[in-house]
C-alpha cells in the first residue's frame, strides 16, 4: 500500500545529510526512538503472546500429542482430555453460519454495490457497520431470549416434520444447541461479508461492467457472470475473514449452544465449542495439565484464525489491485 | 427468442429484487435489536439501576452502579495503556518507519487484531492474574488495552499518511526539524481521523465480555483501588442473563441497552467527527 511516502522527509537533501548529532540536538533522533520503542513493543507483545501459548501448552502436547484431536473423552478428574468434542462443535457452528451468512451477505453486497443509489448504499453500509459494532454478549443475551424460544417452540418442530428424516434433524427440541448457535453466529458475522464484498465488488472497473451490458446481458448477467467473478478473490477472502471471526467467537455461542462435549449427528443436540470450553473451564481448571490443555485449545484457536486472516487478507489486497490496475490501463 | 429474453429478464428482475430483500434482511437486524432492548431494557431501567449495587441473590431491586464504574475503570486503563502505544508506534510507522522493521510491526499489528479475545483473555490471565494469585482490575485493563493497540495502530497510521506532502514540505522548508513538523503541523492536520481511530478503539473494546471473565472477573461490591476483581457491565449481562432469576433477567436487559447505547452513540460521534473533516479512506 505505503511504501513510497515513508521516505518523503528524509528525501529531501538537507535532511538526509545530517549528521547524527546535529540530528540529535533538533530531537529528531530522541522521537525517533522513543517511538521506535512503541513500535517495537507491539512486536514484543505479539512474540510474547504466541510465546505463552506455546509453552503454556507442553504438556499436554507431549502427553496426548495428536491423539489431543482425535479422541473425546475430556475428564479433568482423570486428566483425560481429548478435544475432538469442541474442535466438532466449532466447524459445525461455524459451518452452519457461513451456510447461511454467505448468500445472504453476498446478496446484500451486490445490492449495496451495484444497484442501490451512493445515497442510499452509503447510509445502508452505515447501519451495517453499526451492525458490525454490537458488542457479542448481547448477540448473546438476544440469542438466549429470542432465539433460543424461537428455536424450542418453533424452527425445530417445523425442521423436524418436514425434513426429520436427515439425521441432521433429529432428537428432542431442546432449543439450545449447534444450530441455534450458528444462526446467532450468521448473525453475528453477515456484516463482515457485507462490508468487505461490498468494498471489493466497487473496485471492479466500470468498463467490465458496461461491456457485459452492451454485448446484449441483462443487468443480472453482467452482475453475476462478470462483475462477480471479476472480484471472486475479495469475496473469498470476506468469507475466511467472517469464517474466523465465527471460529474466535466465544460469549454468544457460550450463552446458547448448550455446553455439552458430545460429537453429535444432529445439529439440534446440545454442544460445545473451543472458545466456550476456555470461557468456562480456565479459571476453574483443577490441575496443571487441564489448564495446558485449554491453553492448547486456546493455540488450535490462533493457528486457525492466524491462517485464515491471512488468506483473507492477501486475496483482499490481490482484488482490489487488479481491480485499479483494470482501471488505470 | 422472445420468450428467452423475457425470460432473461424475468430472472434479472427476480435476482436483483433478492438482492434487495437480503440487504433489507440483513439492516433489519439492527432495528430489531436496538427496538428489542429499548423493550425490554427501557421497562426495566430506572434511577436504582445507576446509583444501587447488587442486591443479594433472592431478593429483587439493586442496581450496577459498581459494574457502571468498574467498567469505566477498566476502559480507562485501557485507553491508557493501549492508546499511547497504538498512537507513538503508528507516528514511528507513519514518519520513520520503513523498510522490515515498518513490516514487522505492521504485520505485528495485523495478527494481533485478529487473535480472538478469548486467546488474548488466556494471554491476561497468565501474564496478568496467575503469577499475582488474584484477579484485579489491572489485568483487566491491560487485556483490553492490548486489544486497542492494533485498531489504533492501523487506522492512526492511515491518517498520519494522509496528510498531504505539501503540508511536510512547507514546514521543513521553513526549518522545522523533523520532530517539530509532526507535532506541530502533521499531527494537528490528522487529529480527527486519530480521534475517530481511538473512539471506534474504545467502542470495540467497551463490550468485550470473554478476556474479562479471567482478568477483571466480577465482583457484587464496589472494587476499591485498582488491585482488586471489579464487576464490569458485559460480564455482568453474561451472568445475569445465564442466570435462573427473572429479575436479573430484566437487569441484563436495562444493562444491554446501557452498554449498546453507549457503543452506538460513540461509534456515530467518531463518524461525524470523521465526516467533518477531510474525507480518507479507511480500507
Amino acid at each position: 500500500m505505503a511504501t513510497t511516502t515513508t521516505t518523503v522527509p528524509s528525501a529531501g537533501p538537507v535532511v538526509g545529510s545530517r549528521s547524527f548529532l546535529s540530528r540529535l540536538r533538533d530531537g529528531d533522533e530522541i522521537a525517533r526512538m522513543i517511538t521506535f520503542l512503541f513500535a517495537a513493543s507491539v512486536v514484543l507483545v505479539t512474540l510474547l503472546l504466541v510465546f505463552e501459548l506455546w509453552q503454556g501448552s507442553v504438556l499436554p502436547r507431549h502427553k496426548f500429542g495428536f491423539n489431543f484431536f482425535r479422541t473425546s473423552v475430556w475428564d479433568p478428574i482423570f486428566d483425560q482430555f481429548g478435544a475432538l468434542p469442541f474442535i466438532y462443535g466449532t466447524l459445525v457452528t461455524a459451518g452452519v453460519s457461513l451456510l447461511i451468512a454467505v448468500p445472504l451477505g453476498i446478496g446484500a453486497a451486490i445490492f449495496l454495490a451495484e444497484l442501490a443509489p451512493a445515497r442510499i448504499s452509503d447510509t445502508l453500509e452505515f447501519f451495517i457497520d453499526l451492525l458490525a459494532a454490537v458488542p457479542s454478549v448481547i448477540y448473546g443475551l438476544l440469542g438466549v431470549f429470542v432465539v433460543v424460544p424461537l428455536m424450542r417452540v418453533y424452527i425445530q418442530p417445523a425442521l423436524k416434520s418436514t425434513l426429520g428424516f436427515l439425521p441432521l434433524f433429529q432428537g428432542p427440541a431442546y432449543g439450545v444447541g449447534f444450530l441455534t448457535a450458528g444462526i446467532v453466529l450468521a448473525i453475528m458475522v453477515i456484516p463482515y461479508i457485507i462490508s468487505v464484498s461490498r468494498e471489493v465488488l466497487l473496485s471492479v472497473p466500470r468498463d467490465q461492467r458496461e461491456a457485459a451490458l452492451s454485448l446484449g446481458s441483462t443487468r443480472w448477467e453482467s452482475t453475476w457472470k462478470v462483475v462477480v467473478p471479476f472480484a471472486r478473490g475479495g469475496i473469498m477472502g470476506s468469507i475466511f475473514l467472517a469464517l474466523a471471526r465465527a471460529l474466535g467467537e466465544t460469549m454468544a455461542v457460550t450463552m446458547v449452544i448448550g455446553n455439552n462435549p458430545i460429537v453429535s449427528a444432529s445439529l439440534f443436540s446440545p454442544g460445545y465449542s473451543i472458545a466456550a470450553v476456555i470461557a468456562n473451564e480456565l479459571t476453574e481448571a483443577t490441575s496443571n495439565l487441564h489448564y495446558q490443555a485449554l491453553i492448547e485449545l486456546g493455540l488450535v484457536l490462533f493457528i486457525l484464525t492466524f491462517v485464515l486472516n491471512g488468506l483473507a487478507r492477501l486475496l483482499i489486497v490481490a482484488t482490489s489491485q487488479k481491480g485499479s490496475g483494470m482501471g488505470h490501463a | 427468442m422472445n420468450s428467452r429474453l423475457r425470460w432473461r429478464k424475468f430472472v434479472s428482475g427476480f435476482m436483483l429484487t433478492m438482492t434487495g430483500v437480503c440487504a433489507m434482511v440483513s439492516v433489519s437486524v439492527l432495528f430489531f435489536i436496538l427496538g428489542y432492548l429499548l423493550y425490554h431494557g427501557g421497562t426495566s431501567i430506572s434511577w436504582n439501576f445507576f446509583t444501587k449495587l447488587p442486591a443479594p441473590v433472592g431478593e429483587t431491586g439493586g442496581g450496577m452502579a459498581n459494574a457502571i464504574v468498574g467498567s469505566g475503570k477498566l476502559l480507562l486503563l485501557a485507553t491508557l495503556f493501549g492508546v499511547p502505544i497504538g498512537f507513538f508506534g503508528a507516528i514511528y510507522l507513519a514518519e520513520f518507519g520503513g523498510g522490515p522493521i515498518a513490516f514487522v510491526v505492521r504485520y505485528a499489528a495485523d495478527l494481533l487484531n485478529g487473535v480472538p479475545s478469548i486467546v488474548i483473555g488466556i494471554f491476561a490471565y497468565a501474564l496478568a492474574v496467575l503469577p499475582f494469585k488474584h484477579f484485579s482490575t489491572l489485568a483487566g485493563g491491560f487485556a483490553l488495552g492490548l486489544m486497542m493497540i492494533p485498531i489504533t495502530l492501523r487506522s492512526t497510521e492511515e491518517f498520519l499518511r494522509a496528510v498531504p506532502r505539501a503540508l511536510r514540505e512547507g514546514a521543513m522548508a521553513l526549518g522545522a526539524s523533523k520532530w517539530k513538523t509532526i507535532v506541530s503541523v502533521i499531527v494537528p492536520a490528522a487529529y480527527r481521523g486519530i480521534l475517530t481511530a481511538i473512539l471506534l478503539a474504545f467502542a470495540r473494546v467497551a463490550g468485550e465480555t470473554a478476556p474479562l471473565l479471567f482478568t477483571a472477573f466480577g465482583n457484587r461490591f464496589w472494587s476499591p483501588g485498582l488491585n482488586q476483581p471489579t464487576a464490569s457491565l458485559p460480564a455482568m449481562i453474561y451472568n445475569y442473563a445465564i442466570s435462573p432469576y427473572d429479575d436479573w433477567h430484566r437487569q441484563a436487559w436495562a444493562a444491554g441497552l446501557v452498554l449498546l447505547g453507549l457503543i452506538l452513540v460513540i461509534n456515530i460521534l467518531a463518524r461525524g467527527i470523521l465526516s467533518r473533516g477531510i474525507s480518507v479512506s479507511r480500507s
